[in-house]
Parts: C-alpha cells; sequence; structure tokens
C-alpha cells in the first residue's frame, strides 16, 4: 500500500531531528481536578509513539491538547514550531496539520465515504474539486476501501468507518496523526484491519502518537512507549525494555493487569 | 394464536430451512384476525365502530354535498331549497375571501404572484428540479418581484396595503414570515451558543422576551406603541410593522427548535471538524448545521404552521384576514347565522395549507434518511 516514493516522500520531508511536538511543563485542569500533571514530552519527526495507562489517567486529554480540543492553562506546547495560543488563526493551522482519529470514528453521517475524504482539501486546503477527489482516491485505496466511495458512512461496519476515518484525516497530509483509542469500540475481528492500516501507516515514517491498549501493536510499530497514571508520565521507554523490564510498579502492575490471559 | 409444536418436522443441524409463517399470521387476513376480531368483545366494538363510522359519514354526504345549496340570493333563500349546507354564502362573498379589497381590474397580479411561487419555491424545496442552479436565481429575485406585483409601482398602480385581505393577506403573511424568519432563527440559535458572551446574551435575551410574550401582545404593540417609539414624522405601513412582528415571533421559537437539532449532535461532530482545521463558519455551514437542520425539521415545520394559523390574529387589530372577512359577511342581514359554513370553508383552506407543509416535512425526512441507514 505505502509505495516506495510516498515513503521516501515523507522521510526526505521529514528529518529526523527536527522537533514535531513539543510539550513543556504542562499542565491541565478540568475545574478544581488536576487532570495533567507537568507533562514534558518531545516528539521528532518519523516518531511513533505509544501512550498507554489506566483509564482516566490522561492520556486522551493529553494528546487532545496537542490539537487544542483540549485547552492547558499552564506550560507550553508547540507542535512544528508553533506554539498553541488563543489565536484561532493559529490554532486552525496547527489543526490542519495534524490528523486526528478518534474512538467513536466520528465521520460526516450526512457526506459520504469520498465526500468526507475531500471536505478538508477544498475548504481548508483551498483545492479544486477535481483534485481533492483524486487525493481522497489514492488514501481510500491505501486503506483499501475504495469501492465504498459513494456509500454513506452509516452502511459500512465499524472497521470500515475507522478506515475511512483514518483516511479523511490523511487526505490533509498531515505531518501528524494522532490516534484516540482507535479500536477500543470496534468488534474483535475488526481490530486487525484497522491495525494493519496504522501499521502501514507507520512504515511510512509518519509522526504518530497513539493512545491504545493494543500492546501487540505498540511492540511492532512504536518506537517508544509513554505509561501514563493519575495525569503523570511514569515511565517512558523503547518496547523491549519497557515489556520485558519495567522501572516503576505502577507500570508492571499495568502490564500484569493488561498482559495476563 | 400459537401453533401446536408438533406441526413443524424436525432438521439435522444447519439444514433448517426458511419456512413460510403458519397461515393466518401474515397479511391481510392475519392483520384483520389480530387487530380487529382477535376476541368476542373486540368483535363487537369493531361491529359498532364500523356502524357509527357509516352513519356519521353518511350524515356528512348529505349535508356537505347531497343537500346543499349552491345557488341563492340570501339565507332564507338557501332554506327554502335544501336543509343542508348553504354553500351559497361563499360562491357570492369568494372574491373577498380570496383577496379582501384588492381591486377586481388588478387582481390579476396576485394571483400571477401566487402561480410564480410554484416554480420559486420548487428549486428550493425539491433538490431534484430540473435546472435547478438556474431556478434558483428566480427563486432569489421572487420576493422583490411578488412585492412589486402586489404593491405596484415602477409602471404599476400602487394598490395600497389596507385593501389587502383574505387568503392573499394570509399567503403574504405566511410566505413571508416563513422566508424570513428561517435565517434569523437559525442565527439566533447560533447565537445562544456563541462563545462570546454579549452575543449568547443578547440572543437569550431575545428568545425568551419574544417567547415569553403573547403574539396578540406582539401585534398590539406593531399596531400602536411602535409609532412611540419611531422618530416623530416616520409612518411606517401598519402590514410591514406586523410582519416584522410575525417574523420575529416565528424566529424566537425557531431558533429553539434548532438549537434542538445543534444539541442533538454529538461532540465529536464537532471534534471531528475542528480537527480538519475548518473555521467556525465552515464548521457550521459544512457539518453541524445540515445535521442539525435534518433533526430539526419536525419542530421547525411546527413551528411554521403555527405561524401560518397564527397570522389569522391580525385580524384583532383590524387587518382583513380571511376571518376578518368572515365577521364581515356574517354582519350582512342577508346572510347571519351562516357561521358553520363561512367558519368550515376558511377551516378547509388552512387544513389544505398546513396538511401540505406537513406532508412535504415528512417526505424530507424520509429524503434526507437515505444518508445514514
Amino acid at each position: 500500500m505505502a509505495t516506495i516514493e510516498d515513503t521516501e516522500r515523507i522521510r526526505s520531508a521529514a528529518d529526523t531531528s527536527r522537533v514535531m511536538v513539543e510539550v513543556r511543563a504542562m499542565h491541565k485542569w478540568f475545574g478544581t481536578f488536576h487532570v495533567l500533571k507537568n507533562i514534558d514530552l518531545r516528539v521528532t519527526a518519523g516518531e511513533r509513539i505509544v501512550i498507554c495507562g489506566p483509564s482516566g489517567s490522561g492520556k486522551s486529554t493529553l494528546i487532545r491538547c496537542i490539537n487544542r480540543l483540549e485547552v492547558h492553562q499552564q506550560g507550553t506546547i508547540e507542535v512544528d514550531g508553533i506554539e498553541l495560543t488563543r489565536d484561532v488563526k493559529n490554532i486552525e493551522q496547527i489543526r490542519s496539520e495534524v490528523g486526528m482519529v478518534f474512538q467513536h470514528f466520528n465521520l460526516f453521517p450526512h457526506l459520504t465515504v469520498l465526500e468526507n475524504c475531500t471536505l478538508g482539501p477544498m475548504w481548508v486546503r483551498k483545492l479544486p474539486k477535481g483534485e481533492a477527489e483524486e487525493i481522497a482516491q489514492r488514501y481510500l485505496e491505501r486503506v483499501q476501501i475504495p469501492e465504498q466511495a459513494d456509500k454513506y458512512p452509516g452502511q459500512l461496519s465499524g472497521g470500515q468507518q475507522q478506515r475511512v476515518a483514518i483516511a479523511r484525516s490523511l487526505c490533509m497530509q498531515p505531518k501528524i496523526m494522532l490516534f484516540d483509542e482507535p479500536t477500543s469500540a470496534l468488534d474483535p475481528e475488526m481490530i486487525k484491519e484497522v491495525l494493519d492500516t496504522m501499521l502501514e501507516l507507520a512504515e511510512t515514517g509518519m509522526t504518530m502518537l497513539v493512545v491504545t491498549h493494543e500492546m501487540g501493536f505498540a511492540r511492532r510499530a512504536a518506537d517508544r512507549v509513554i505509561f501514563m497514571d493519575e495525569g503523570e508520565i511514569i515511565e517512558k521507554n523503547a518496547p523491549e525494555p519497557f515489556f520485558n523490564n519495567p522501572q516503576n510498579d505502577r507500570t508492571k502492575l499495568f502490564l500484569s493487569q493488561i498482559l495476563s490471559h | 394464536m400459537s401453533v401446536p409444536a408438533t406441526a413443524t418436522p424436525t432438521y439435522p443441524p444447519g439444514q433448517h430451512p426458511d419456512l413460510p409463517p403458519p397461515p393466518g399470521t401474515a397479511g391481510v387476513i392475519g392483520w384483520l384476525r389480530a387487530n380487529l376480531f382477535s376476541s368476542v368483545f373486540n368483535t363487537a366494538l369493531t361491529l359498532v365502530s364500523v356502524w357509527l363510522i357509516y352513519e356519521f359519514v353518511t350524515a356528512a354526504i348529505d349535508w356537505f354535498v347531497l343537500d346543499a345549496v349552491w345557488e341563492a340570493g340570501s339565507r332564507v333563500d338557501c332554506r327554502k331549497q335544501g336543509d343542508g349546507a348553504c354553500w351559497a354564502v361563499i360562491a357570492i362573498r369568494l372574491d373577498q375571501f380570496v383577496y379582501g379589497f384588492y381591486p377586481a381590474d388588478q387582481r390579476w397580479r396576485p394571483v400571477l404572484t401566487f402561480v410564480l411561487l410554484f416554480p420559486a419555491l420548487a428549486p428550493v424545496l425539491f433538490d431534484r428540479t430540473p435546472y435547478r442552479s438556474q431556478l434558483l436565481w428566480f427563486s432569489l429575485a421572487y420576493p422583490a418581484l411578488g412585492a412589486w406585483l402586489i404593491y405596484g409601482g415602477l409602471g404599476l398602480p400602487v394598490v395600497d396595503t389596507d385593501a389587502y385581505g383574505g387568503f392573499l393577506l394570509t399567503m403574504i403573511l405566511g410566505v413571508t414570515g416563513i422566508v424570513a424568519s428561517l435565517p434569523l432563527g437559525i442565527l439566533l440559535a447560533l447565537g445562544r451558543q456563541s462563545r462570546l458572551l454579549a452575543i449568547r446574551v443578547l440572543c437569550v435575551t431575545f428568545i425568551e422576551v419574544v417567547r415569553g410574550v403573547p403574539l396578540i401582545t406582539l401585534l398590539f404593540i406593531a399596531s400602536t406603541m411602535l409609532n412611540y417609539f419611531l422618530p416623530p414624522g416616520t409612518s411606517f405601513d401598519l402590514l410591514i410593522r406586523v410582519l416584522i412582528m410575525v417574523t420575529l415571533f416565528a424566529a424566537a421559537y425557531l431558533a429553539e427548535a434548532v438549537r434542538g437539532g445543534l444539541q442533538a449532535l454529538s461532540r465529536g461532530q464537532y471534534e471531528a471538524a475542528d480537527s480538519l482545521g475548518l473555521s467556525y463558519w465552515k464548521k457550521t455551514w459544512l457539518i453541524t448545521l445540515p445535521q442539525a437542520l435534518k433533526i430539526a425539521i419536525p419542530g421547525m415545520v411546527n413551528v411554521f404552521i403555527g405561524l401560518y394559523k397564527d397570522s389569522t390574529l391580525v385580524v384583532i387589530i383590524g387587518l382583513l384576514d380571511p376571518l376578518g372577512v368572515a365577521r364581515a359577511v356574517l354582519a350582512d342581514a342577508k346572510w347571519n347565522g351562516l357561521s358553520n359554513e363561512t367558519y368550515l370553508f376558511i377551516a378547509l383552506f388552512f387544513f389544505l395549507s398546513c396538511f401540505a407543509m406537513s406532508r412535504y416535512s415528512l417526505w424530507l425526512e424520509g429524503r434526507l434518511s437515505v444518508d445514514d441507514r
């Protein structure tokens, strides 16, 4: 699916020393509840980060802060060198460079699959319709559902919908992709098709931040695994040492709970 | 009504064929049995109901049609000819019911306006209208064209607004009110959800004040008080003032219907649109509003039908809507006492218009629901 040229294009564009996301001493509260505590995170171009942790640990909130679906109250977040501030134009600019895949797909039910994919390129990138459709077709082929282009999201299975959602984000040709538990709402037999799509995307050199409980994916695709609990980053490491030799007790407990069946 | 289990043979696992349902449980006969004749009591109820319906319908046909009088010079004349409905009163005063006091030699103008309403509405209401994009330009020009045709000026003799009456007045109030209140209602609904405090407060205040006041009060304000607020010397046509009030009133209700639609959308829809980098207006126009309006169709049509029927309230401030004409007709010594016929005729007109709106909304819901089956 990922052609060699594609891979080359993204790899060469993404100088691996370039910092794509830089989070410094970031805090966030929901009302008085302290959800994120002193988060420091640096992601370089082409890096694949898997974030895991028990539910309520703030991992989704963290990646939602990166495209400002959630607003942080302290510290700084820079995306590709641009700091996230209240400036609306700034936020829109960053969002157009950062793709997001949601747990519940969030496709637009009143638009066809093709229209879902062309919407961003046409209205944000201002591409002509023909060109936007060409791009959409290309990415729909990549996620292996070009034949569903004229259907409505409600006519597709969950796995297909999630792959369309991935294609919709890719059509914006983003520099970073965020995945917020992309397989958690899927039936077991559909998880694999979405993970396969994500694995292939990882091979193209896309910068990815993935919140997931799929430890198999983390082992195969991640450069680093981050473990969060109660709003803090407890441990970060490459997958091998992370899984085989966790340092923190809470990490050990978490891993024993999700890997012990 | 269960069928004994022994009636079905057994099959080896995985080989069970699809069988037809037991006889008498499906189709017309099955429905009749289940719904009308399921017990002795139900059968008796069914028979009594059929008899009552028969009595009522035959009596109604007699009164409305068979014994009705279509031509007569007065009520007394009517009664001599038959004891059914005296439709002669409608026939003789039909022009007034339709046009009010619009001058007879100029009546082609409202007629033409009415006829042109259909090509103007078709492309808006039906997305498969042939030549839709060209016709939409006509729809856009129609309000000005209609106003010119009915009011006059620029070569046409002017007909003052106090001459408008009857169904013509109802149509003017209804169509203008609906067309003008829709965009205003949408903006109010969006404004009510705005993150800017000033806009939100303004919209909430407007909606709550207008919704909290009876339409009649607003109409009285339009007819009397508005002149005190306006600078001296400005005279504002009463019909225009009434139109503004009717529009504002409907817009406040529409805003709430639309808000319901906007709130029914999942947060994920807003977030997905945001995460593509769409600006607020693009997000609203492309993603949230189309979905919200679809959800809000029943509520919105409810408001429109209400507005249309409430337009009869203008009779209280002296405009000659169909009810005003009815009053005038019934005050005529030759015809007084025929209120059944007069009001039934007006009811029929309103029913047909409102029923058409209601059917259209059902059709539109069905048409749009194809999307997310």
